[in-house]
């Protein structure tokens, strides 16, 4: 037991040692948390998206001349481990706002901590409807289209499908869940004539294909709803293929055209899927161009939708710091609310009413060209379009 | 009717990638008796390498030769790992091996990363099994035939090798007997380094042959390592075909559940292992363990209270510890008060495992469930947080009454992966039943009232529990209940003999562990302001035993080291590097190698020596200890 002294001790300066941090008083700093080592396709093209605003901010003089610093955390996947990493951002590095996030379950833990501690927090990444809706805060605004959102853009396309027989496929947890519950709904509101014929829930990053694939085909159903994404969806697209379960049906997918997970696919991309993503080849406008043009030179590599979300991100941060020429919490909030502001989609707002962005997503189909997946068709769907009446979002969430 | 052959067909295809994995880890356990953590890694070394092989060689002849070139690439490390790592600690206590291969595990999921980078990979079709086969107007891969194939194969290959070569008799005889192989001149070193290589090899080449049909990504290792476990133990340790039925039971009883259950996949595969345990302790094709043949008291220092001295300094460090709050900040408390709470929870499975001889997997399901409990009650009876924190932990009282009552009937690893099994089957409860437990978004908004919401306060509470706690177990070690409960963990047999009721005993340590937990969960829940199924998840199951196992588990109070070092490393690197778990694992490994009876363990050992040099140190204690191997 002697040795309990030394190792609290120990322990406590190595805590201590960790604390002293190169970023200098009058800088404005904010934290940022994210997944990076559980999920690093994802999270490395992030952080190398909110590198560069980083660096484009303080190009241009900073925040009202003060220099803007990221100080940036693992939670490696765990609600828990994320609140430490909130917690020292907030009480030993003293930072302006919290941001980031890509799990649903660690976007919400980290709201409810800002929450609790009257922070601001930024949530990047995490889709859940609940983070701005039913488990809403003040303290909490999001920038990416929510499960909702990105549901309804892909009914309205879906819903002029003649396919009357749908099933579903989707992981096991809350985000495949509420997805597959907010599509069915807003399908069958559109169109009562379609039949549920089957569901799938295979665990998240566990799915046995084979099985999963041949059970949908068994149901014969003349579309299929896909919510699964990474390993997952590899190993369906390709007992998929080879068991002919997409052929001559119709597939909606969610996030399929991102670049994170259409890429792997390769040569394997399955024609003609109706998916939401991110095909920066095809976008032509200059507020895009511009960001392309400094992200590949920057980095030599392409953006993959991460790196949009970690850019917009932090760019948002910095907008929002700029208005309120403060780092007073309240005052944050204030000046987010109803914030507009360039992004590379264009100008997005925060809503007053929710503390959802407008941040669009790209609709289009899946094709192959020169042996890799791309995004094809596509259009630009833009999130104020596809957000519920002000009425209906006023019931949704909580009062402050 | 066509629909169903082709169900089973498939999972046969999937039975057959499962039972290659398993076979090799179901070899080594059998033999060596190391719970080889890091076999999940060595499945996913072997897809990596392969995925950069076939994209390197071209041909069927490329192909194949890259699958078996893989396999013999990581047998090779597993031989190193072996030779230079396993080798130095077969003389540690039970599960120390665990720890090492954790360890291991650790460092490949950051190494992977470095190496191949963090997409997804997606390798090559196998040429010539690219397409399906129609069978009645439904498509069978070809490639899952060629599985289909396989499977069988490599049980006969194994079967031969096993029946037919000096080698196998000689495996066979020592996951028979090992202490008798090994007496009879045997050369126990390159038979285990051999079995090793054996197993990995088998390992790698389940992971090399999913690169047809998978994407190769730095989190398969975790995807395939619990479940594989689970195949084995449900087919009886050591037994290959036991391995293979087991393998076949599950993917079948997958395949066709979820065309009824189509949710029944996350948890399916626990179920059917609580079920076959319960009913056949020892798996379907597994004998009884032959009893042990340790001598009690040789290999551990008899345990003894705390000297007027030691008591002292115990106390002084606890001051030194109060007085965190006059200097520290608000964030150095939190994390003093989740060390508090992990010390908690450390010391209770520390005192299953290290006093009850019980090693729980599933020990976060009572910490968990003390958690929930406090969410219900503050949530839904709105109860004020004394009250909670006072009956929050019961949940975990009664979860432990419930699972012990079935654990305590088995003993070793069975004990340990029935234990796993129940942990599992709660954590799907508060994953799957939305409406109640709210799922994976877990319950939110669980802040402690204001007389302990100052992070000062905060840590006063949680150290003083965490103190209670220590003081309570370890006055339960010395207690005539503490000497009965050692007894069954020394000698069933000698103890049943002098009429100690052997398992009420367990049962009753097995409740105190699982309440004690359940204290653990519910200030953690409080802490964190939110519980998650996480809470209840074998990643916490195997932090809990890293932190006994580091702290020694031979020890009285090694947990408290152990959690300490642990928890406070952890925190610290995950914040100060995007490597954290290549510094943590290589700290696991390095520790393993220097400290082979961990922390405390070790400085105890170097207390005895000193104590031994000088004279006037107590005859019983100064006496050689030896190992009894």
């Amino acid at each position: 037991m002697r040795a309990r002294n030394y190792f609290v001790g120990a322990a406590f300066a190595l805590l201590a040692g960790g604390m002293a941090h190169s970023a200098l008083a009058q800088d404005i700093k904010i934290g940022e948390i994210n997944s990076y080592s559980l999920l690093p396709a994802f999270t490395e093209p992030y952080r190398k998206g909110w590198q560069l605003a980083v660096e484009e901010i303080n190009a241009a003089g900073g925040i009202n001349g003060k220099k803007l610093v990221v100080i940036s955390k693992d939670d490696g996947g765990k609600p828990a481990d994320a609140q430490t990493a909130a917690n020292e951002l907030v009480s030993s590095e003293g930072v302006a706002m919290l941001a980031g996030t890509f799990l649903s379950n660690i976007g919400l833990a980290v709201s409810d901590f800002a929450n609790q501690k009257k922070v601001f927090f930024l949530a990047a990444e995490p889709l859940t409807d609940a983070i701005t809706w039913s488990k809403g805060n003040k303290y909490t605004f999001r920038l990416r289209p929510s499960n909702y959102m990105q549901a309804a853009m892909l009914v309205e396309a879906a819903s002029k499908l003649p396919a009357k027989r749908w099933a579903t496929i989707a992981p096991n947890y809350e985000y495949g869940q509420s997805a597959v519950a907010v599509f069915k709904k807003l399908m069958s509101a559109k169109r009562p004539d379609i039949q549920w014929v089957d569901e799938q829930w295979p665990p998240q990053g566990k799915i046995d294909a084979g099985p999963v694939v041949q059970a949908v085909a068994a149901a014969n159903p003349e579309a299929i709803l896909n919510v699964t994404f990474g390993a997952d969806l590899v190993k369906l697209v390709r007992e998929g293929n080879t068991r002919g379960l997409f052929k001559g049906r119709e597939v909606v997918s969610f996030l399929t055209g991102e670049p994170e997970y259409l890429d792997p696919l390769k040569d394997e991309t399955p024609e003609g899927w109706i998916v939401t993503g991110y095909p920066w080849y095809s976008i032509k406008t200059p507020e895009h161009d511009a960001f392309l043009k400094a992200y590949q030179a920057k980095y030599n590599d392409y953006p993959r939708l991460g790196s949009i979300v970690g850019y917009q991100t932090i760019k948002s941060a910095a907008a929002i710091l700029a208005k309120a020429g403060s780092t007073d919490p309240e005052k944050l909030i204030a000046a987010a609310e109803g914030l507009s502001m360039p992004s590379p989609f264009g100008e997005i707002t925060f809503r007053k009413i929710d503390h959802q962005s407008t941040l669009g997503a790209f609709v289009g189909k899946t094709a192959l060209k020169d042996g890799k997946g791309v995004m094809v068709d596509s259009s630009y769907k833009k999130g104020a379009d596809y957000l519920p009446s002000d009425a209906e979002v006023a019931k949704l969430r909580p009062k402050d | 009717m066509a629909f169903y052959v082709v169900q089973f067909l498939t999972g046969l295809a999937s039975a057959a990638s499962l039972f290659l994995v398993a076979s090799g880890l179901s070899i080594i356990f059998g033999v060596t008796r190391i719970v080889n953590f890091a076999h999940g890694a060595f499945y996913m070394i072997g897809a990596y390498i392969a995925f950069t092989l076939t994209e390197r060689l071209s041909g069927a002849f490329g192909f194949w030769g890259s699958i078996v070139l893989a396999a013999l690439a990581v047998a090779l490390i597993g031989v190193i790992v072996e030779m230079v790592l396993l080798r130095r600690i077969y003389h540690a206590p039970e599960l120390f091996q665990l720890l090492a291969t954790f360890g291991l595990t650790l460092m490949v999921e950051d190494l992977v990363v470095l190496i191949w980078g963090p997409d997804d990979l997606v390798g090559r079709r196998a040429p010539g099994f690219k397409g399906a086969i129609d069978f009645f107007g439904q498509n069978i891969p070809s490639y899952d035939l060629f599985l289909i194939v396989l499977g069988p194969v490599v049980l006969g290959i194994l079967w031969l090798l096993f029946q037919r070569t000096r080698w196998g008799v000689l495996v066979r005889a020592a996951t028979q007997d090992r202490d008798m192989v090994a007496a009879l001149g045997v050369n126990q070193k390159w038979l285990f380094t051999s079995v090793f290589a054996v197993g990995v090899f088998l390992a790698a080449l389940g992971g090399a042959l999913q690169i047809p049909r998978d994407a190769v990504h730095h989190a398969m290792d975790l995807r395939i390592i619990v479940e594989v476990f689970v195949v084995v133990v449900i087919g009886g340790l050591g037994s290959i075909v036991g391995a293979f039925v087991a393998a076949v039971l599950v993917s079948e009883l997958n395949a066709f559940g979820i065309l009824i259950f189509p949710k029944i996949s996350i948890i399916l595969v626990f179920l059917v292992m609580a079920v076959v345990l319960i009913v056949r302790p020892w798996g379907l094709f597994g004998k009884p363990e032959a009893a042990a043949r340790k001598t009690p008291g040789l290999t551990v220092n008899p345990w003894r209270p705390l000297t007027s001295n030691e008591r002292l300094a115990a106390l002084a460090a606890l001051v030194v510890a109060a007085t965190l709050p006059l200097f520290a900040g608000n964030y150095a408390l939190t994390v003093g008060s989740e060390i508090a709470v992990f010390v908690i929870f450390a010391v209770s499975l520390h005192f299953l495992m290290s006093v009850g001889g019980l090693a729980s997997f599933g020990h976060a399901a009572y910490f968990g469930l003390g958690a929930y409990g406090i969410a219900f009650l503050a949530k839904m009876a709105g109860l004020p947080m004394i009250v909670c924190l006072l009956l929050g932990p019961l949940l975990g009282c009664m979860g432990a009454a419930v699972f012990g009552f079935f654990a305590v009937q088995l003993s070793g690893v069975y004990f340990a992966m029935l234990t796993l099994a129940f942990a599992q089957i709660v954590w799907s409860i508060a994953f799957q039943w939305v409406s109640v437990t709210g799922g994976d978004n877990g319950i939110l908004g669980l802040w402690p009232s204001s007389w302990a919401a100052s992070p000062s306060h905060f840590y006063w509470l949680a150290l003083g529990v965490a103190a209670l706690v220590t003081i309570a177990l370890r006055a339960m070690v010395f207690s005539p209940f503490g000497y009965a409960l050692r007894a069954t963990r020394d000698s069933l047999l000698r103890s049943e003999a002098i009429g100690i009721d052997a398992k009420r005993i367990q049962w009753t340590a097995f409740v105190i562990a699982g309440t004690t937990a359940g204290i653990g969960g519910a200030l953690f829940a409080y802490l964190k302001g939110s519980v998650f199924p996480d809470n209840l998840g074998i990643s916490l199951s195997v932090d809990a035993l890293v932190m006994v196992l580091l702290g020694g588990v031979e020890t009285v109070s090694g947990a408290v080291i152990g959690a300490i070092v642990y928890k406070a490393l952890n925190i610290w690197l995950v914040s100060q590097t995007d490597l954290s778990k290549l510094v943590l694992g290589g700290f696991i490994v390095l520790i393993v190698v220097v400290f082979p009876k961990g922390i405390v363990g070790m400085l105890e050992m170097l207390v005895q020596r000193r104590r031994k040099s000088s004279p006037p140190g107590s005859p019983l204690l100064a006496k050689p200890i030896e190992s009894a191997e």
